[in-house]
């Protein structure tokens, strides 16, 4: 199996509570950067790098056009943009159109992540109440990265987790804490 | 590189191919350089104009728009990216009305530059916003973009009716000082805006890849225009506005962009931080 590289994280209806278990799990030590989505309406003001950098030991930004990639980062795409990895160094946000309504998307994190990273990638699918994800999270795995989804009957919100599971039948189907002790792992 | 890979990355490194060459191809036949555009964005972009025009392969693609003019603007429709709005980050336009204008309004006269115009949305909002502020009959504007399309659109000033409900709300946020519907007069579902604010516009095709300075602006606006440049590309535009601008003349950037990483961060100060408005140092 490749090492890990890098994972990305997308979440929705939920996604704060989700959040919460997760990130500020993540040790000292964690090497990977993380880049994560979370559908928030264009007009508000993101406080979420804000409100992680608190609970977080790991540093939280939220990402500005062509910021760089550090190991053990994480980067929020700010609200009203799409956040894409342009290569292993780099990150760069866009104002293309809303894919699936949304804006962040996140199947164009996980689609331009998984270009860059390939068998290096693993994708997690959170909580939403929409199927954003489950073309991106296909996207991972035929690049030979590696799937999480958080199973739909303990999730806030089931559909996305579900459309993820069918879009990627063989994706790890697992609970928050699963999930954090298999990030820790990786 | 040796041939023998895993299955799923050699048809990955066959995209990236194709898409230099493809870009390559554009230069060479119609001079529009996308070569040192952000790839990702433009591979997405690429995808998908293969997918929704119908061909099997970026290569059909490239064929296509190297032996049929016809088909270059369709493609470039996907390669610009015209999605705006007016007054988009009300915030911006109020520290422009609020910080910046009254720097301008001690000049007799006034040049100001968007850049990478688009559809006009971001033109229309700084002329309406000169005219509230008494500025607009000693001013110019330059509204620049490569796409014709997207000229042509700005140029007319038409915009869905359902879009206008947010640029109202943009417009009154921002401090407006009047109602957006002074401006335009509605019509079967579309706002048209008034030609009266085209009078002190000048309409022009400019590539801030390929094309030279743009003289002796007092305000050059260029927002989200710049994150689809890698970042050489980035520093070729900022010099060009730098070379562009009066001294102590104003730099307005979009919300997520940034001078830091920039060649040319030094001659600029942080004039707004938080809107990323900069001005030139007066060297």
């Amino acid at each position: 199996m490749t090492a890990a590289r890098a994972v990305v994280i997308g979440a929705s209806a939920g996604a704060l509570e989700a959040l919460s278990v997760i990130l500020p799990a993540l040790p000292e030590d964690f090497a990977l950067p993380v880049f994560i989505v979370v559908h928030i309406p264009p007009d508000k003001k993101s406080v979420l790098a804000e409100l992680f950098r608190a609970k977080c030991v790991l540093p939280v930004r939220e990402v500005e056009d062509k910021e760089p990639i550090l190991g053990g980062t994480i980067y929020f795409a700010p609200p009203d943009y799409h956040l894409l990895v342009e290569d292993e160094l780099t990150l760069s946000l866009s104002v293309e159109e809303q894919v699936l309504f949304s804006r962040p998307s996140i199947d164009v994190l996980f689609e331009s992540a998984s270009d860059v990273y390939g068998a290096g990638l693993v994708g997690l699918v959170l909580t939403g109440a929409n199927h954003d994800g489950a073309s991106g999270l296909r996207s991972i795995v035929s690049a030979g990265g590696v799937a999480l989804v958080q199973s739909p009957k303990v999730a806030f919100s089931a559909a996305m987790p579900e459309a993820a599971i069918s879009a990627c039948p063989t994706a790890h189907i697992l609970s928050l804490t699963e999930i954090t002790s298999f990030l820790k792992k990786v | 590189m040796d041939a023998t890979m895993s299955d799923g990355e050699p048809q990955e490194r066959i995209e990236d191919i194709e898409i230099r060459l493809l870009l390559e191809a554009l230069y060479s036949r119609y001079h529009y350089d996308f070569r040192k555009y952000s790839l990702a964005s433009v591979k997405r972009r690429l995808r998908q104009a293969r997918e929704q025009l119908g061909f099997n392969s970026i290569s059909a693609l490239q064929e296509a728009v190297l032996h049929n003019v016809e088909m270059l603007p369709r493609l470039l429709g996907y390669l610009t990216v015209q999605v705006s709005e007016m007054f988009r980050d009300a915030t911006y336009f109020r520290a422009i009305r609020e910080k910046v204008i009254p720097h301008l309004s001690t000049y007799p006269s006034l040049k100001v530059w968007v850049a990478g115009c688009s559809g006009g949305e971001e033109l229309y909002s700084l002329v309406i916003l000169f005219r509230e502020e008494g500025l607009e009959t000693r001013t110019i504007f330059y509204a620049t973009d490569i796409n014709q399309d997207a000229l042509a659109i700005a140029e007319a000033g038409v915009y869905d009716l359902e879009r206008v409900r947010l640029f109202t709300e943009n417009h009154r946020l921002s401090g407006g000082k009047s109602s957006l519907s002074e401006y335009y007069s509605a019509a079967y579902g579309r706002a048209v805006f008034d030609k009266s604010l085209r009078d002190r516009v000048v309409f022009s095709d400019h590539s801030l890849v390929t094309d030279a300075v743009f003289g002796e602006m007092n305000l050059i606006s260029c927002r989200n225009v710049m994150i689809y440049f890698e970042r050489p590309l980035q520093d070729r535009a900022i010099g060009l506005f730098k070379d562009s601008l009066v001294r102590k003349g104003f730099l307005g950037l979009g919300a997520k962009e940034s001078l830091r990483f920039s060649a040319h961060a030094r001659e600029f100060d942080d004039f707004v931080r938080e809107e990323k408005i900069y001005q030139r140092v007066a060297r």
